[in-house]
């Protein structure tokens, strides 16, 4: 982890109304580096990963990513993988990824075929996605944010409701695109799963980053 | 330096607050004194007879509706393009061009069509050049969002007296409670459209409210030209216009008209600022609240 | 940061197949909405005598009310798919430009509702014993402009109404006035036809000037309406 930090958020600040689902986060992230995101519920990190995803527009603050602060046009170095699994039920895995790529301008369907491989699955299947099991949604949903070979990785949950094989197998993933040099960062409630992988943890309570810490053990509890 | 800055705003803010009630007092003596010419002073009209008074309050209403409703376009506008640069910049000339081009045309286009006088081509234009700026430096941010909220309000509030009235003045010396013709329908489009962006306003999720309203204001400032014309050419009942030339209009009849126009003009600036102030406070009870809640998480949610 | 044209027109090809192949596989929306035209067709005919001598002139509204309430209820599917599992948030996170969306979909509800009227068309033409007296080939320019026009802001509306609560109700509650000059013109230019009375030149007219005002309206006012959370 080395020169300029590849994302950085200053005095962050998001309201719905009356309620503050960012109090004010500032940190600077490194590139290269597994960044798991830790925190109760409400604690506001869906809502900061969808802020440095650009879905939600901050009420005070700024995030820099990649040197600007117009997420627009570093979109294409972005993966996002969110709670809902973004993908079309209706359609199988490889139709899904081909039209996706597409929308990020790939029209081969190698690097959709590559990502369903990364991800264990085959991209042969063509049962409609709504008769995935939840682990394997999970995975193409990663396929998916995986298809434009994005510099930073934004994963909300990635692991839930997955059997612990399967997440073995995402994280074993992810502790590989680290090694080629992305930035991932990992909401989960799961941290377990991340506690010899992860680069650094980092708490989050009530909109605010309360602490970071390189290993996973706590000393305080909530 | 801030202090300064907080007496000046308290200092005006105490000079519009007394303000208001001498501007109340004035505007019902106005309306008072519009009322007694509208119904009692002005001449009998030949045809129609005391009927015929009625058109003291659908013509100043409409116009007063118009003009709220054009006000409530320029916020529009404003909020939409006031975080591209390039589109505000854009904004800015054709307001200044529409001017100058409004001034240009009174002077050069000769002879203009029927009804029309140079005059009144030329403030409108100049109106709104106007209008746009002014707007632009008293009411800037988000207080350009509730002042389209108000205007929208209110404007509906008049279009509904057009509309009521327009069927009332029509029975009786038409025979026919509703016509389709050009100014009424449009009116009735008008009327529709905004009572379509207040509901909008209501469904909607509060942060998004402005974007979206602002975008059906722009749709509805298309639609209503293409609604004159596509009626225009199907069907025209209502008499001759009797501003701007067309069919005559007695002196007499005219002057109570423009004073009807002015005191209900007032009357809608007195109600738009007290539900403009109204607005504006609820906003700002608003933000103390999400300022706690900023503070202290657990006070709110 | 601008994509080139090429991709756009890839993005819009690739929706608009998206959609089609989703709709013919599934063909939910299909069946009902060919049965609910045909029902509406049935309605108009029984609370309008199809014999009595006005049918005639009055067919050219009949029609395009029934086209727009056919309209209305396929529109309302516009976005039902990519509500489903937030897709939309997918294509918001993606360089894809919204217009190319917009656009994709504006022709895919086209598509749609130009089946339902070729559908409908020839029930009602049985039922009124239509025949047209002025130049029939120019109720083609007609049916598509006022499709169009339906439509295209149709799309648009749909796509505000996502963020709204009662959102079945604010589609139409937004759409109807704003389409009353194009359901004006296509009436009336329709019943020109019909009637072989009056041209229905100045009404083709009017149409393609609203199809072009709302067109450009919609494409630069889509952004905004797809971003705002």
């Amino acid at each position: 982890m080395h020169s300029s930090p590849i994302i950085t958020v200053r005095a962050l600040v998001k309201q719905f109304g009356r309620f503050a689902a960012l109090r004010g986060v500032t940190a600077e992230f490194a590139a290269g580096g597994l960044y798991a995101i830790l925190g109760d519920n409400g604690a506001g990190k869906t809502t900061l990963l969808r802020a440095l995803a650009g879905l939600v527009q901050p009420t005070r603050g700024s995030i820099l990513i990649l040197g600007t602060t117009n997420l627009r046009a570093v979109c294409h170095e972005l993966g996002y993988m969110a709670h809902p699994s973004l993908l079309y039920d209706e359609m199988s895995g490889m139709e899904n990824l081909s039209y996706f790529a597409r929308l990020y301008g790939i029209t081969e369907d190698r690097s959709c075929a590559a990502a369903m491989t990364a991800v264990d699955l085959d991209p042969g299947l063509t049962r409609p996605v709504v008769q995935y099991s939840q682990g394997m949604r999970q995975r193409l949903s990663l396929a998916r944010a995986l298809l434009n070979d994005p510099e930073i990785l934004l994963l909300d949950e990635p692991f839930s409701n997955v059997d612990a094989p399967s997440a073995a197998a995402m994280v074993s993933l992810l502790a590989q695109m680290r090694a080629a040099g992305k930035t991932i960062f990992v909401v989960t409630h799961q941290a377990s799963l991340l506690e010899r992988t992860a680069d650094e943890f980092v708490w989050m309570d009530a909109g605010q980053i309360t602490s970071r810490t390189a290993s996973w053990g706590r000393c305080e509890s909530t | 330096m801030k202090r300064q800055a907080e007496g000046d705003e308290c200092r005006h803010e105490n000079s519009m607050k007394r303000a208001f009630p001498i501007f109340a007092v004035l505007t019902a003596v106005l309306l008072s004194y519009a009322l007694y010419e509208a119904l009692v002073a002005a001449p009998t009209e030949q045809t129609m007879g005391n009927v015929q008074r009625i058109f003291y309050y659908h013509v100043p209403s409409a116009w007063t509706a118009f003009l709220l409703f054009f006000i409530n376009f320029v916020c529009s506008i404003q909020y939409l393009v006031r975080r591209d640069k390039v589109a505000d910049s854009i904004a800015n000339w054709v307001a200044i061009v529409l001017g100058v081009a409004a001034c240009a045309a009174a002077v050069v286009i000769r002879p203009l069509p029927s009804g029309v006088e140079p005059s009144s081509v030329a403030t409108t234009g100049l109106a709104i050049t106007g209008l746009y700026f002014l707007v632009k430096r008293y009411f800037s941010g988000s207080r350009t969002d509730a002042l389209a909220l108000v205007t929208a309000e209110v404007g509906v509030v008049f279009c509904t007296v057009v509309l009521v009235t327009g069927p009332l003045w029509a029975r009786p010396v038409w025979g026919i409670w509703w016509t389709w013709d050009v100014r009424l329908t449009s009116t009735l489009v008008l009327w529709l459209i905004y009572i379509s962006y207040l509901m909008l306003r209501r469904f909607s999720a509060s942060g998004q409210t402005p974007v979206l309203a602002a975008a059906l204001a722009i749709f509805g400032a298309l639609d209503v030209p293409l609604v004159y014309f596509s009626i225009w050419i199907f069907r025209t009942q209502h008499p001759q216009p009797v501003i701007g030339g067309g069919g005559s209009i007695d002196p007499r009849m005219l002057h109570v008209l423009l004073i009807n126009w002015l005191a209900f003009l007032c009357f809608a600036a007195l109600i738009c600022w007290s539900r403009y102030r109204l607005e504006v406070l609820q906003r700002e009870v608003e933000e103390i609240h999400a300022m706690k809640g900023l503070q202290d998480p657990r006070s709110s949610g | 940061m601008s994509k080139p044209p090429g991709a756009v027109a890839g993005v819009i090809q690739a929706t608009l197949a998206k959609d089609l192949r989703l709709e013919w596989r599934s063909k939910d929306a299909i069946n009902s909405m060919l049965f609910f035209s045909l029902l509406v067709v049935v309605v108009f005919s029984f609370s309008f005598d199809p014999n009595a001598e006005e049918s005639r002139q009055i067919a050219g509204g009949l029609v395009w009310v029934a086209f727009l309430f056919a309209a209305v209820v396929a529109l309302g599917q516009t976005w039902a798919r990519e509500l489903r599992n937030q897709v939309l948030d997918a294509y918001r996170v993606s360089p894809a430009p919204a217009n190319s969306l917009f656009l994709a979909k504006a022709l895919g509800n086209f598509i749609f509702v130009a089946i339902l009227e070729l559908l409908m068309t020839p029930l009602f033409i049985m039922f009124y014993k239509l025949r047209a007296l002025g130049p029939a080939w120019q109720l083609i320019p007609i049916a598509a402009l006022g499709t169009w026009a339906i439509v295209v802001n149709g799309t648009f509306f749909a796509a505000m109404s996502l963020r709204t609560r009662s959102r079945e109700i604010m589609l139409p509650l937004l759409l109807f006035p704003v389409c009353i000059p194009a359901l004006l013109a296509m009436v009336n230019a329709t019943t020109a036809i019909l009637t072989g009375e009056l041209s229905a030149k100045f009404w083709i007219v009017l149409l393609t000037t609203y199809d072009v005002v709302f067109t450009i309206a919609c494409l630069l006012l889509f952004e905004l309406v797809l971003h705002a959370e």
